[in-house]
């Protein structure tokens, strides 16, 4: 049953190989998708290409419906396995800015790679820029982020458990909110075409 | 004769979003974790200052956090995670013959212009990823899928924030035909 390293089924020195091989399918699908390129990236912001959000959503429902049957099934235990911590203040100050760093760089953190590795320099640049950013953040963190980064500890809490329902009743909703978003990727798609916006 | 090598087409989004989903999947299966990236570069910063400055890095909070015990930053899931991601990226890639050293960028802007944006764009997600504690494949991909609070937010609060902001450099992305 997994998670196989936290049931320590296997040794830890095999989460590396797993986080190796792991990541070469997270890059392989993404350069696939086209994540690679910053035009495309933007284009759900401009209404000319809904990629990203098609590609987000499914990934989040396929992970989450599966997680949930792989729990129900008794292939894995879900109360081992990591529940991002939530820090409302933060996460939402930080979110807004990574939403900037998106327009203003056309990149995240993790596009941005697969966009160096096929030899795009402005996602090496962007790259670069991270590096910066962190480092700014490690320098200033004492006197201007501390605070900030530690406020609003809510700790590992999940949605459903917030919201006092079932991680099931989750997912159906989320569901029922993914199938609209989908739908409205249609919508937009239609709408923006008749516009004749050129990139 | 030139033969001109065209670049071949992206792939499906649903299907690539299964496969994505699919490979979250397998994270939280085998490594009990989902994807990320943006920690990543919070363990190379650590280790670099860590190995230039250690007395500095030993004394700051910040740095002290991500060094772990005893093994260094650098040995840590993100990194070996993202060194196959950049391999899987590249193989990726070299089979659709769209490796191209070049800039992406809008027709009417100058490369100079364009990458000083993608620039300031890196340190803004530098600094939002590290203050956010993840980026959109830690906190949003992942923190969603295992249905955390957090994961929620962050993703609402990079899409909205995303949103609003594209408002305004509409002109540097967008020509009208």
């Amino acid at each position: 049953m997994g998670p196989l390293i936290q049931q320590g089924i296997l040794s830890p020195e095999w989460d590396m190989i797993f986080a190796f091989i792991i990541g070469i399918s997270f890059g392989f699908i993404l350069e696939q998708a086209g994540f690679s390129t910053a035009r495309k990236i933007v284009g759900v912001f401009y209404g000319y290409d809904m990629t990203v959000l098609r590609v987000f959503l499914t990934a989040v429902v396929t992970a989450s419906v599966g997680l949930l049957y792989f729990n129900y099934l008794g292939w894995i235990d879900i109360s081992l396995i990591y529940i991002n911590p939530t820090f409302i203040w933060s996460a939402i100050i930080g979110g807004v800015l990574v939403g900037l760093g998106m327009i203003v760089g056309g990149y995240c953190p993790g596009t941005s790679f697969a966009a160096a590795a096929i030899g795009k320099i402005d996602g090496m640049v962007f790259i670069g820029g991270l590096f910066i950013g962190v480092f700014f953040y490690g320098e200033t963190y004492d006197f201007l982020f501390k605070n900030l980064h530690d406020a609003g500890n809510l700790g590992p809490v999940t949605l459903y458990q917030i919201l006092g329902i079932s991680s099931g009743t989750l997912e159906f909703f989320f569901l029922i909110f993914a199938i609209f978003m989908f739908w409205m990727t249609i919508v937009i798609t239609k709408a923006f075409s008749n516009r004749q916006f050129k990139y | 004769m030139e033969k001109i090598q065209e670049p071949k087409k992206y792939m499906n989004p649903y299907l690539a979003g299964f496969l994505l989903g699919l490979t979250m999947i397998a994270a939280f299966y085998f490594s009990g974790r989902g994807l990320g990236a943006s920690g990543a570069i919070k363990s190379t910063v650590t280790a670099v200052v860590s190995a230039v400055a250690p007395a500095h890095a030993d004394k700051s909070e910040f740095y002290a956090s991500y060094k772990g015990e005893g093994s260094s930053p650098m040995n840590s899931w993100l990194v070996y995670e993202m060194l196959g991601f950049i391999f899987g990226a590249l193989i990726s890639g070299i089979i659709a013959g769209r490796i191209k050293k070049d800039i992406v960028k809008p027709p009417k802007i100058t490369s100079r212009t364009r990458l000083i944006m993608a620039g300031l764009g890196g340190v803004a997600a530098g600094i939002g990823a590290t203050l956010g504690r993840g980026c959109t494949s830690g906190a949003g991909l992942t923190g969603m899928s295992n249905l955390s609070l957090a994961g929620f937010i962050s993703f609402m609060a990079m899409f909205g924030g995303a949103f609003m902001f594209s408002f305004f450099l509409r002109k540097f992305w967008i020509n009208k035909a």
